[in-house]
């Protein structure tokens, strides 16, 4: 298991577009140096950096190196993103293109700029 | 593994066996090896059970561990479902043959956004097999996905790379599919999978269900292309592959006796061929169960184990009806040479009569089977089915060289010379008891309709069932027809009446015309002393004559020596004729 990006928490929380100011808790599942799943992480990052600049935590997995998660954690499309925090749990598939569809996705669209 | 000769498509298809009773035999030895095989079918039809039977029967007889991915149901749900049919998921799981993974899709908790592949599934798919070395996956039911994701292009890719893979990693997979519209699968799941396509059908006709299995498509293998009916029970899926095609059974020249002395003297002497079907039609209260108890019993006697199918009475009922007739068939049973299978023919669809009469064969092994009555059958079903259902039974048992023994019963009324389902064409020995209604009596007549391959009678016999058993007389045949009963007896009583009268009659002429005779003699007796008389008269006549003539002569003599004549001529001849009448 690599993380790549640990923000850590820095309880900025006024100066966030998310009014809730909550920690998030992101993971995302990639298969080996896909161009999709390459794709996925570089738009993640980029859209956490975005929103949720200081208070979000990615980890991405590699189920190749850890092919039993994928039972584990009911993983079939690849690349996954999941939001285990805050709750509810969310699940996004595809390689994250779309800035737009992920704020739709996670109910961030009324804080978008 | 082997691959097959890639050019050659004469070559055998290397086969996984099922382990599935029939199901191997008709796709010529089980599923292709390391090939996906598609299972479709409507909701309920049992395709979740063939599939896991598939795997526990290869984990179990051929060593071939499997992989069961459940979209549907979970390991726990699964495990209880089949564990009414003998299956302990939890005991192969635990031996590392079997894995159950089941794969949850909630649509409502995933959001798509670009491109994705399920890259995942392949991964979860290739753990799970190589964690156990499996042999065997069932993907059960992956049209789920359908449910899961939106990107349709992607999943119909995605799962012609997911089958592609299955090959290459040269697995024998069952994929399950539901039934569409008018289309083998919803999702037009036979495009991807093209070698091997099952077809499940759960159909209900009258209320009774039956459940049929056809094979689309086999490539590579000549299959059957019949619907085979097969049936779920506690024994797990079993097919019927009783194609019925074949009259290739061999025909016996031993005869066995019925058990009724003089219903074998009706049969040629021998009784009925072994391994031949023989019926037994009449209509109700005539004897039929009775007969066919004899004959039950006859095998029992000889040492050869009898399967009796009850559609009417129970066991102990029969057990208690027979012996008031002198038929004892408990010891048969305590021994084991006898056994019953008693149900009620609606209980059951036909296809799942036909298979628990055909799995009831296989186990107990008998040499005769008895069904009484077939004529049930057909409340279980549509007629012309059950008369496809009762060829089979009995080509099955033919092929098997079992005897069996049919009961029919025949509506009331007009005795009709067929049986209410129709297999009469394929029956090799017919007799038919019908009650003869006469003087106020009905009386049982027993006669044999057909009799294939021996000389039969044609006579009919009074069909008498005593406290020891079925006795057969000769019925009275005379001009007035046939008399049975106490007609019979009444008529043979005048008979024996009119005997006695006819003889006392000649006993009477005889002496009457013996008195005559001796009548007769004394007349003449009589005659013959008158005629004496009359003869010792005469004579008496002639001698007085001789004596008056001779007198009469000396007298003339005297007169001519006192008138001293010549003696004359006259005198002389006179008395010489008087000599002659009394000689």
């Amino acid at each position: 298991m690599k993380v790549s990006a640990a923000t850590k928490a820095t309880k900025k929380k006024a100066a966030d577009e998310d009014a809730s100011g909550e920690f998030w808790n992101l993971r995302l599942y990639v298969a080996g140096q896909s161009a999709k799943c390459v794709a996925a992480v570089r738009n993640l990052n980029a859209f956490c950096e975005t929103h949720l600049a200081g208070r979000y935590r990615i980890e991405v997995i590699d189920l190749l190196e850890n092919p039993k998660l994928a039972r584990d954690d009911q993983i079939l499309a690849i690349p996954t993103l999941v939001r285990k925090l805050p709750e509810p749990l969310r699940k996004i598939v595809g390689d994250l293109s779309s800035s737009e569809r992920m704020l739709v996705g996670f109910n961030l669209r009324q804080a978008s700029p | 593994m082997a691959k097959p000769n890639a050019k050659g498509s004469t070559a055998k298809l290397p086969k996984a066996p099922t382990g599935i009773q029939g199901l191997d035999e008709i796709t010529g030895g089980g599923f292709p090896l390391g090939r996906p095989t598609l299972v479709c079918g409507a909701a309920g039809c049992g395709k979740t059970l063939l599939a896991m039977e598939f795997l526990v029967r290869g984990a179990i007889e051929q060593g071939e561990p499997g992989v069961f991915i459940a979209f549907e149901e979970t390991a726990e749900e699964l495990a209880a479902n089949v564990k009414s049919l003998g299956f302990d998921l939890g005991k192969l799981t635990d031996q590392k043959k079997l894995l159950v993974d089941h794969v949850v899709l909630d649509a409502n908790q995933i959001d798509e956004n670009g491109e994705y592949d399920l890259s995942g599934l392949f991964i979860r798919l290739g753990y799970s097999i190589d964690a156990i070395g499996a042999k065997r996956v069932v993907l059960d039911t992956i049209e789920t996905l359908f449910g899961g994701f939106q990107n349709q292009a992607i999943l119909r890719a995605e799962l012609r790379r997911l089958f592609r893979w299955l090959k290459d990693k040269g697995v024998t997979a069952i994929i399950t599919a539901e039934r569409g519209e008018g289309t083998l699968t919803r999702q037009g799941l036979e495009e991807y999978v093209s070698d091997c396509v099952i077809l499940l059908d759960h159909r209900v006709n009258d209320q009774v269900s039956t459940r049929r299995l056809r094979i689309v498509k086999y490539r590579g293998t000549s299959h059957g292309t019949n619907e085979y009916p097969f049936l779920i029970d506690e024994d797990g899926f079993s097919v019927l592959p009783i194609t019925g095609a074949g009259l290739t059974h061999v025909a016996s020249d031993e005869r066995i006796s019925t058990g009724i002395p003089r219903l074998d003297a009706m049969l040629g002497g021998g009784g009925v061929y072994r391994g031949s079907s023989v019926l037994v039609s009449g209509t109700a209260g005539t004897g039929k169960s009775s007969l066919a108890a004899h004959l039950a019993r006859e095998s029992c006697a000889r040492g050869e184990r009898c399967l009796y199918f009850a559609f009417e009475e129970s066991e102990s009922q029969i057990v208690r009806n027979m012996t008031s007739i002198g038929v004892d068939l408990r010891p048969w049973i305590k021994k084991g040479l006898l056994k019953f299978v008693a149900g009620r023919p609606t209980a059951n669809g036909l296809e799942m009569h036909l298979a628990v009469m055909h799995r009831a064969i296989r186990q107990f092994q008998p040499r005769m089977v008895v069904v009484d009555p077939v004529s049930n059958l057909a409340e279980a079903g549509i007629l012309r089915d059950a008369s496809l259902m009762l060829t089979r039974l009995i080509d099955f048992l033919k092929g098997e060289q079992i005897t069996a023994i049919f009961t029919s019963l025949t509506a009331g009324g007009e005795q009709k010379e067929e049986t209410e389902v129709g297999i009469s064409s394929v029956i090799d020995t017919w007799l038919l008891v019908r009650s003869i209604e006469l003087g106020g009596e009905r009386n049982r007549g027993l006669y044999v309709i057909k009799s294939r391959g021996m000389a039969h009678s044609n006579q009919i016999r009074e069909f008498l069932l005593t406290p020891r058993g079925i006795d057969l007389l000769d019925v009275y045949v005379g001009p007035e027809g046939v008399l049975t009963g106490s007609m019979r007896l009444s008529r043979e009583a005048r008979e024996k009446a009119e005997e006695a009268e006819r003889a006392r009659d000649a006993d009477l002429r005889r002496r009457v015309s013996e008195r005559r005779r001796r009548a007769i003699e004394a007349q003449i007796a009589a005659l013959r002393g008158e005629l004496e008389e009359e003869v010792a008269i005469d004579r008496g006549t002639e001698a007085g004559e001789r004596e008056r003539m001779a007198r009469a002569s000396e007298t003339r003599q005297a007169m001519a020596r006192s008138r001293k004549a010549d003696a004359t001529k006259g005198s002389s001849s006179n008395g010489r004729g008087g000599a002659r009448t009394g000689a």
